[in-house]
C-alpha cells in the first residue's frame, strides 16, 4: 500500500517538474513547481523523516513559491520567445 | 550539432553512473559506522528524545551555526539589493483590496500559526522539528499578513535588535560549553533533566528557541524586502 503511494506521488512529482519546464505561463509554472515540493513532504512523511518533511512543506511548497512569485510579479508574466 | 552531441554524451555518462549505482546498491538492514554511535549513545549522553535535533544541534553543531550564516548572508544579500528599490511606478493603478474573508482569516490565524511556530522549536528536543522549521512556520504566518494586508510594515527596531541577540546568543552559548562542558556547542553546560520533559537535553532548548527566532525573523525580513513598498 505504502508502495503503492510511494510511487503515485513519484508519477506527480515527475508531472509537477516537466509541467513546470514546459508552461508558458510563469505563474503556473511557479505553481507547478510549489506542487513538487508539496508531494515531495508527503513523501518524506511516508519515508519516516519528519523532520524534513516539515522543512520541505514551509520553505519549499510555501516560502520560496511566494518568493517566485513576487519575483514573476517584478519581471514579465510570460516566457520571452527564443529559439 | 556539436553542442547537442556534447550534451548527448553527457547525458548518456550521467545514465551510465546512475545504472551502475542502482545495480550494485544494498538497502543497509541495520545501522552502520557513525549513526550507530549515535544513536545507541545519544539518549544516555546528550538526553534528548529525538536524535535528529541531538545531532543537528549537538554532534554536528558547528555545521548548523555555518547553517545559520549562510542565511543570515542571503538575508543580508536580499536586503542590500532590494531595499532601494522602493520608486513606485506613478501610473501604476491601486490594486483591490482584499476581500473580508481573507482580512478576517489571516487576523485569526496568524497567532495561532505564530504559536505553533514557537511550539515547534520549543518542543524541537521531544518531537520532530526544531528551529529551522518553527522558524520557517513563524515566516509563513508574517507572509499570510503581507497577502492580506499589502501595506503591513514589520518594525524593524525591535525585530532586528531579537534577532541580533539571538545570533549573538547562539554563539555565547557555543562558547560557554567550551568552558563548562566538553566543546564549542557542547549542551551539557544545564543539567539534562528528565528524559522526554520540556525542560530537559541540557541547552538544546535554548540553541532552538534563539535558532528559530532568528530564522523566522531573517525569512520574514527577506518576504518583505521583496514584496517591495506597494506590491
Amino acid at each position: 500500500m505504502t508502495l503503492i503511494l510511494i510511487i503515485l506521488l513519484g508519477v506527480a512529482m515527475l508531472v509537477g517538474a516537466i509541467a513546470a519546464l514546459y508552461l508558458k505561463d510563469l505563474t503556473s509554472a511557479v505553481v507547478a513547481a510549489g506542487l513538487v515540493s508539496l508531494f515531495a513532504s508527503v513523501m518524506y512523511l511516508l519515508l519516516a523523516a519528519p523532520d524534513v518533511a516539515m522543512t520541505e512543506a514551509a520553505i519549499g511548497a510555501g516560502l520560496s513559491t511566494v518568493i517566485f512569485l513576487y519575483a514573476v510579479q517584478k519581471t514579465v508574466k510570460h516566457e520571452a520567445k527564443h529559439d | 550539432m556539436i553542442k547537442r552531441l556534447i550534451a548527448l554524451t553527457l547525458v548518456l555518462f550521467f545514465g551510465y553512473i546512475f545504472y551502475q549505482a542502482v545495480t550494485h546498491w544494498q538497502p543497509d538492514s541495520q545501522l552502520q559506522g557513525v549513526s550507530k554511535e549515535y544513536v545507541s549513545r545519544e539518549a544516555n549522553e546528550l538526553g534528548a528524545m529525538n536524535i535528529v535535533t541531538a545531532i543537528v544541534v549537538t554532534y554536528r553543531g558547528l555545521d548548523t551555526l555555518g547553517e545559520v550564516t549562510v542565511l543570515f548572508l542571503a538575508a543580508s544579500g536580499v536586503a542590500l539589493l532590494m531595499r532601494r528599490r522602493n520608486i513606485t511606478t506613478p501610473n501604476r493603478k491601486e490594486r483591490r483590496q482584499a476581500s473580508e474573508f481573507i482580512h478576517t482569516g489571516a487576523k485569526l490565524l496568524t497567532p495561532v500559526i505564530v504559536m505553533f511556530g514557537a511550539y515547534i522549536f520549543l518542543n524541537g528536543h521531544l518531537s520532530p522539528g526544531g528551529g529551522f522549521q518553527g522558524g520557517a512556520v513563524i515566516a509563513s504566518a508574517v507572509l499570510l499578513l503581507f497577502l492580506a494586508f499589502p501595506k503591513y510594515k514589520l518594525k524593524h527596531g525591535f525585530l532586528n535588535t531579537i534577532e541580533s541577540f539571538s545570533g549573538f546568543g547562539y554563539v555565547l552559548v557555543g562558547l560557554l560549553g567550551i568552558y563548562f562542558a566538553g566543546g564549542f556547542l557542547d549542551n551539557r553546560i544545564l543539567p539534562l533533566g528528565d528524559f522526554g520533559k520540556l525542560l530537559s537535553a541540557g541547552a538544546i532548548p535554548i540553541i532552538y528557541t534563539l535558532i528559530g527566532l532568528k530564522v523566522g525573523i531573517e525569512l520574514a525580513g527577506i518576504l518583505e524586502n521583496l514584496k517591495g513598498q506597494e506590491a
